[in-house]
């Protein structure tokens, strides 16, 4: 069959990974920026600026969207598409796919930045945007992976490089993450409820939220660390055994790990274990490709002190190598307890996504821009002070949230001989760790300026350098294309199952999800209690301001069962308290105090005064105010709608509760406003959102947390 | 908890999914050959400059 074997003449799409490259730069810059203003509204709350739209709860989805899906997409996208073709020996699939799949990703990042910070959201983390950009990512999802799956129907090489593989589990399995995680019912264009509610919501978000870094910021960033660092280094990789391994066992371990969000929760014990169990598993492949990709540059050791390229990939595997030691620590249980809901957790995240897809992507980006405008890199010694500075940076963040977050977890649980607790008073421990805040403030700015270092050293280095007209390669056909002689369709054919197959799976998926799911969620699936009832029409609109503001992003709702927690907060939670919840609001820090009981806990004019000047109310507290719900008038017309869609998610509204939810929604901000009035309140604060809020506040843990235990 | 009842088989029919994709691959000998592909992705074939011809 070889005789029969075609030599073709063909060129690669190399324009497409340059606008990649460019975004990529752009919406880091971005990215990091917003991390850094936030890190100083934690330092000091004057930064938030007294705006909404500046303010923390909704800066802070921007900042973790952008650099999640903006920097690191970006930067995926351009690895993908540069080494996927010279992997294939193949151009992209299709030139329009390409182009439609860039434009689409950058509409989405520009709807995200408009939309978030106007605070409209999903309220869940890493998933906050609502439900027409959800459809918008997913077709452009599809149109990458057809151009992607296309091109390897097209190939000039048999062999499909372990790299590929990695970018074959990203593409599948995000798909499949989004959509699950994504099922919500829209009130309005800008407004939908979690398809999920309570401990299911819980259990899909955080499925969905820890595969999101395994699949989005692990596995493609793997994928580009057996191309980059083998062509960097001039060194095949140390074995390719192993990167085979290392390939299987990861994407069969991973998708497991999620519950290790949800230890001590009211999620069932087993489910919990069976999380700690795989995320402690996923030790050895994280380890054994670390091991691979550092042991490709034995021999190269002098190279990497001098070539920023190798430089930054080998600094990026030891911090892999470091997170992926931190992860499972984290997800063990008797560590967890002591971690979770502190900032040793966002100290983790960076190692991961500063040390190890930041300083990857550095290293990529050098190689790429040297390669794509045929020139050298501008000045190394510009690449290593953006070295140190992001380093130094790193570190500065890193240690100070380990200090912050065992100091803050030690004054929480720390109780006297009486069995007190020792700081009672949650503001004492905020107070205690704000001098953290500013030492990861100051590392956060030199991570940012490192970056723009890097940008004006790229910069130069391309406007040395010069972009060719396309080169043209030749390579031969696979052997199955020649079996018929100048059949040129037959080959297009040929790759047609494969694209069927991958948009099938997409189909079933969305198929099965939208008929399973409501069927099974209209069972009665936690038992319930009768005590707990569904929010008010008031409430829910109260709840829906919780979520715009964002503040699940630094207030938890879920006490564990630990002594010093119920001491603290109240009785444990349990699941039947969350079964209205639509998403859930557990949270996953705890920047302020838990709230899952905080109803009754203080007057409504405490509230009133607290949401106005936080700090006049808790001396020391560095909660934005929020000024914008006094003047802002509460949106009671969506009412029925809201109610309605509830109903057809579960919650046992009825029609009257339907019909009459505005004027029974105003009786109770009428009453509200009276207790408020007596204080010397006007009385028109009844037609404001701040009451609404106060109301979802006050109702929040009361039903079954003030009743007798049964 | 019956979410449950979609999450483990859907990281099931994942994980099913590329056990196919394994024994598929192999069978199809992607992997009968563990070395060479480490050293043939190393090797970029010089351009020929010039002009596209797309004989596709």
């Amino acid at each position: 069959m070889n005789k029969s074997r075609r030599l073709e003449s063909f060129s690669y799409d190399d324009q497409i990974v340059r606008w990649f490259v460019i975004a990529t730069v752009i919406w880091g810059a971005v990215a990091m920026l917003l991390g850094v203003t936030i890190a100083f509204q934690l330092a000091d709350w004057r930064v938030n600026l007294g705006l909404p739209w500046t303010t923390f709860g909704r800066l802070r989805p921007l900042h973790t969207n952008a650099a999640i899906f903006a920097f690191c997409g970006n930067a995926i996208f351009a690895g993908i598409y540069y080494s996927h073709q010279r992997l294939l020996k193949a151009r992209l699939f299709n030139d329009l796919l390409s182009r439609i799949h860039f434009w689409g990703w950058q509409a989405i990042i520009v709807l995200a930045a408009v939309t978030l910070p106007l605070g409209i959201t999903s309220g869940k983390e890493y998933a906050e945007l609502e439900w027409p950009i959800d459809i918008l990512i997913t077709v452009i999802w599809v149109v990458f992976a057809v151009n992607f799956f296309g091109t390897i129907v097209r190939r000039r090489e048999r062999h499909i490089y372990v790299a590929i593989w990695f970018y074959i589990a990203t593409i599948i399995t995000v798909a499949v993450l989004h959509i699950v995680n994504s099922i919500e019912i829209p009130v309005s264009l800008t407004k939908s409820y979690s398809m999920y509610s309570g401990v299911q919501d819980a259990l899909v978000q955080w499925w969905y939220g820890h595969n999101a870094v395994a699949f989005f910021l692990t596995t493609p960033f793997l994928g580009l660390m057996y191309y980059f660092i083998p062509k960097a280094a001039n060194r095949p990789v140390y074995s390719y055994r192993l990167s085979i391994i290392h390939f299987w066992s990861l994407v069969f371990i991973y998708i497991w790990a999620g519950p290790h969000h949800l230890l001590y929760t009211t999620l069932p014990e087993w489910a919990q274990t069976l999380g700690m169990v795989f995320s402690v598993a996923l030790w050895m492949p994280s380890w054994g490709g670390m091991i691979n990709g550092l042991m490709t540059l034995r021999g190269v050791w002098g190279k990497v002190r001098t070539e920023p390229t190798l430089r930054f990939m080998a600094t990026a595997l030891t911090f892999y190598g470091m997170s992926t030691f931190e992860g499972p620590l984290l997800s063990i249980k008797s560590v967890n307890a002591i971690a979770h809901f502190t900032d040793w957790i966002p100290g983790h995240v960076h190692s991961g996504t500063i040390g190890w897809n930041y300083m990857l992507t550095a290293g990529i980006l050098y190689f790429l821009v040297s390669k794509l405008w045929n020139t050298e890199i501008y000045s190394k010694r510009l690449a290593s002070i953006q070295f140190w500075t992001a380093t130094i940076g790193l570190v500065l963040y890193i240690v100070s949230m380990w200090v912050a977050g065992v100091t803050q977890s030690l004054m929480w649980s720390a109780m006297d001989e009486a069995g007190r607790l020792v700081y009672p008073n949650f503001i004492e421990t905020v107070v205690r760790i704000v001098p953290m805040y500013w030492v990861r403030a100051v590392g956060g700015t030199l991570v940012f300026i490192s970056f723009l270092v890097m940008i004006y050293n790229l910069y130069k280095t391309a406007k040395k350098g010069s972009c060719e007209s396309a080169e043209v390669y030749e390579a031969y056909a696979l052997d199955e294309s020649s079996i018929e002689e100048g059949a040129t369709k037959h080959r297009s054919l040929e790759g047609m199952p494969m694209i069927f197959a991958v948009l099938s799976l997409v189909a079933i998926l969305v198929g099965s999800a939208i008929e399973i799911i409501p069927s099974l969620l209209s069972n009665n699936y936690v038992e319930k209690m009768s005590v707990v009832k569904p929010y008010t029409g008031l409430e829910l609109a109260g709840r829906d301001i919780y979520i715009r503001e964002g503040c699940y992003l630094c207030h938890s709702q879920t006490v564990r069962p630990m002594a010093h927690e119920v001491l603290r907060y109240g009785k444990a939670s349990e699941a039947a308290e969350f079964v209205y919840d639509h998403p859930f609001q557990w949270g996953s820090k705890r920047t302020g105090p838990d709230l899952a009981r905080v109803g009754g806990k203080y007057s409504n004019m405490w509230h009133y005064r607290h949401f106005m000047k936080p700090q006049e109310v808790t001396a020391g507290s560095i909660m934005p105010r929020y000024t914008w719900l006094f003047s802002r008038a509460l949106d009671y017309s969506s009412l029925p709608k809201k109610l309605d869609v509830m109903k057809t998610l579960g919650v046992p509204y009825s029609l009257d509760e339907i019909t009459n939810s505005v004027a029974h929604a105003k009786a109770q901000a009428e009453a509200i406003a009276q207790d408020l009035h007596a204080s010397g309140v006007p009385l028109e604060i009844q037609n404001k959102e701040v009451v609404a809020l106060i109301a979802y506040i006050q109702r929040l843990g009361t039903d079954y947390g003030k009743a007798e235990a049964p | 908890m019956e979410v449950i009842a979609i999450l483990i088989p859907l990281a099931l029919l994942l994980g099913l999914f590329f056990i196919g994709a394994f024994i598929w691959v192999t069978h199809k000998g992607q992997y009968d050959d563990l070395e060479t592909p480490k050293l043939r992705m190393l090797l970029d074939e010089k351009p020929k400059r010039g002009k596209v011809h797309e004989q596709e």
